[in-house]
């Protein structure tokens, strides 16, 4: 019997390894569980092999398996070419298990964007899993997939982690390659491993990782080290007081985070205060002004002529525009508002060109505290799940969710979250975040805490 | 702030290309006008001294080769076309 709630990839592989289980055993042990959260927009039959199975966020483009980014007018797209990181999955043997829901285009922290309807918390099925990559989180925690990919944005991975208990990382922008990717914002667009500990995210990262000539943006990354080692001697953690003490942390958040900071001190850490005074009062307000306006531009290739959904017209113009109504839902439609407004002539400088430079001084306020930090920590989300349905009428609402994880995307660094305990019965994130290229710093640590922390993976009503 | 006009809103779904319904431009109107005046709170900042980001990493402009390399099929380039005609996506009228 195979426990998909418990069992890590790095287990799994031992198992296989072994001989103790088929690769088909254990593409069937999670193939066969009943999807009843929607974590899957698609499932996969076994393509066969020994490798480990792995779910995929359904903006990431795979070869003949439909691509939907949680929209309509994607919704019979099937790519012929597979994005890089899934061509470097299969690579590695591992095997698709199906594509997870997601926001639609990636836009939303609940998954209640999803055009297909949204996923629902393993922990408590009446509260979302986080979003975008609610599937991704869901289908990790709730024993649907070892582990997953998932895209962030502005916390598209580490908010859902939170979430639903599972571990994340927001890689550094530039180490994990975008072609084939669903475009979304492309100056914060990242792709990313979610997994049920640090190791098997480490692992994942590995395979994921490294430049990419067909994505001019990425960089080599550093190699990868698994984490073993249970010590903190000698690393020094940052708590910024602002992305501490924020207005909208809960009491219970606050006090895992607490808890967890002061675990890290038991073990060896230097802890200390530190300030971002900028980058949390103004991190959202320049997130929703980027973010809209390069959507506005990358969303305008959807315009019913090579492939996606048409609506046909009068003329050229009349299909295009009732393509793009017909196919895009409110979300979508209303962040390419924002972008056009932001964007058109007389107002391109006052909202683009302005959020561009306060980008910069979220930037040079994280180089100045990693002068003194190896890593800085906070809640990753400022609430544990909240009841699905009670948001949606409030986008502003809706969009202080990724409050504590957008500064550090403006800046393009890493981020990693970790279960540090519960509130209310629901999981509590941790965000570990360093300065570029730290990933492993932050797997070391996210480990050693881990360790300490104890945190049961399986939500309490599974196990 | 001032709120967005009705009008601002059909020329900016113009723009975008977007044929909203007057429920849905109502809403927008609302909707954006919030919106707005949120992010507006950038412009709080004395930012005279400083350069804009347009990109997280410190990397020069990096070039691919250029040699020609293989394509799709074209049977795969056109596998979602909504129409077709010989080698060509096939539009209505301009």
């Amino acid at each position: 019997m195979i426990d998909t709630l418990r069992l890590t990839a790095e287990g799994a592989k031992e198992l296989l390894d072994k001989r103790e289980i088929s690769g088909a055993e254990l593409f069937a042990a999670y193939r066969g569980r009943d999807d009843d959260l929607h974590a899957f927009l698609h499932r996969c039959d076994d393509p066969g092999g020994e490798g480990i199975p792995i779910a995929i966020k359904d903006v990431i483009g795979t070869k003949g398996v439909p691509t939907t980014a949680g929209s309509k007018i994607l919704e019979h797209y099937v790519p012929v070419y597979d994005a890089t990181v899934a061509a470097r999955c299969k690579a590695h043997g591992l095997r698709l298990l199906g594509k997870t829901n997601t926001d639609e285009f990636a836009m939303g922290s609940s998954t209640e964007n999803s055009a297909y309807g949204p996923s629902h918390n393993p922990w408590d099925p009446t509260r979302v899993p986080g979003g975008s990559g609610g599937g991704s989180a869901a289908a990790v925690s709730g024993g649907l997939a070892p582990w997953a990919l998932g895209s962030d944005t502005g916390g598209s991975i580490k908010q859902p982690s939170a979430l639903c208990g599972n571990v994340g990382l927001r890689p550094t922008y530039g180490t994990v390659s975008r072609f084939g990717v669903v475009a979304f914002a492309s100056s914060l667009d990242q792709v990313g491993p979610v997994a049920k500990n640090v190791r098997d995210c480490a692992y994942l990262y590995s395979i994921i990782a490294g430049r990419d000539e067909n994505d001019l943006t990425t960089v080599a990354a550093p190699a990868v080290e698994v984490p073993a080692g249970d010590s903190l001697k000698g690393v020094r953690i940052g708590v910024p007081k602002e992305m501490n003490d924020a207005e909208g942390i809960e009491p219970g958040v606050t006090a895992a985070v607490r808890a967890a900071i002061e675990l890290a001190e038991s073990l060896g850490a230097e802890v200390g205060e530190c300030s971002l005074p900028h980058s949390v009062e103004y991190g959202v307000a320049c997130y929703y002004l980027i973010a809209p306006s390069e959507a506005s531009s990358n969303l305008a290739r959807y315009d019913g002529a090579r492939y996606g959904l048409r609506i046909d017209g009068d003329d050229f113009r009349e299909m295009v525009m009732r393509t793009r109504d017909a196919g895009f839902g409110d979300e979508p439609k209303r962040r390419i508002m924002i972008g056009t407004y932001a964007l058109s002539s007389g107002y391109y400088e006052a909202y683009y060109g302005t959020a561009q430079k306060v980008r910069t001084v979220i930037k040079r306020e994280h180089e100045a505290v990693f002068e003194n930090f190896d890593l800085i920590v906070s809640p990753t989300s400022p609430t544990v799940a909240f009841e699905l349905g009670s948001k949606v009428d409030d986008p502003i609402a809706m969009y202080l969710n990724d409050l504590l994880t957008i500064p550090s995307c403006m800046a393009g660094l890493p981020g990693l979250n970790i279960p540090c305990g519960l509130s209310e019965g629901l999981p509590v994130g941790l965000q570990l975040i360093g300065p570029q290229f730290s990933e492993n710093t932050l797997f070391k640590t996210g480990h050693a805490l881990e360790q300490a922390i104890g945190f049961d993976v399986v939500p309490a009503r599974l196990r | 702030m001032a709120r967005i006009t009705k009008d601002e809103v059909l020329h900016v779904a113009r723009l975008a290309r977007l044929e909203l319904s007057d429920e849905e431009v109502g809403r927008l109107q609302e909707q954006l006008s919030d919106i707005l005046e949120a992010v507006s709170k950038v412009s709080e900042l004395d930012l005279s001294d400083v350069p804009p980001t347009a990109h997280p990493l410190e990397i020069e402009n990096a070039w691919a080769e250029d040699v020609p390399h293989e394509c799709l099929p074209l049977d795969e380039v056109f596998a979602n076309a909504p129409d077709r005609e010989d080698d060509y996506f096939k539009v209505p009228p301009a």
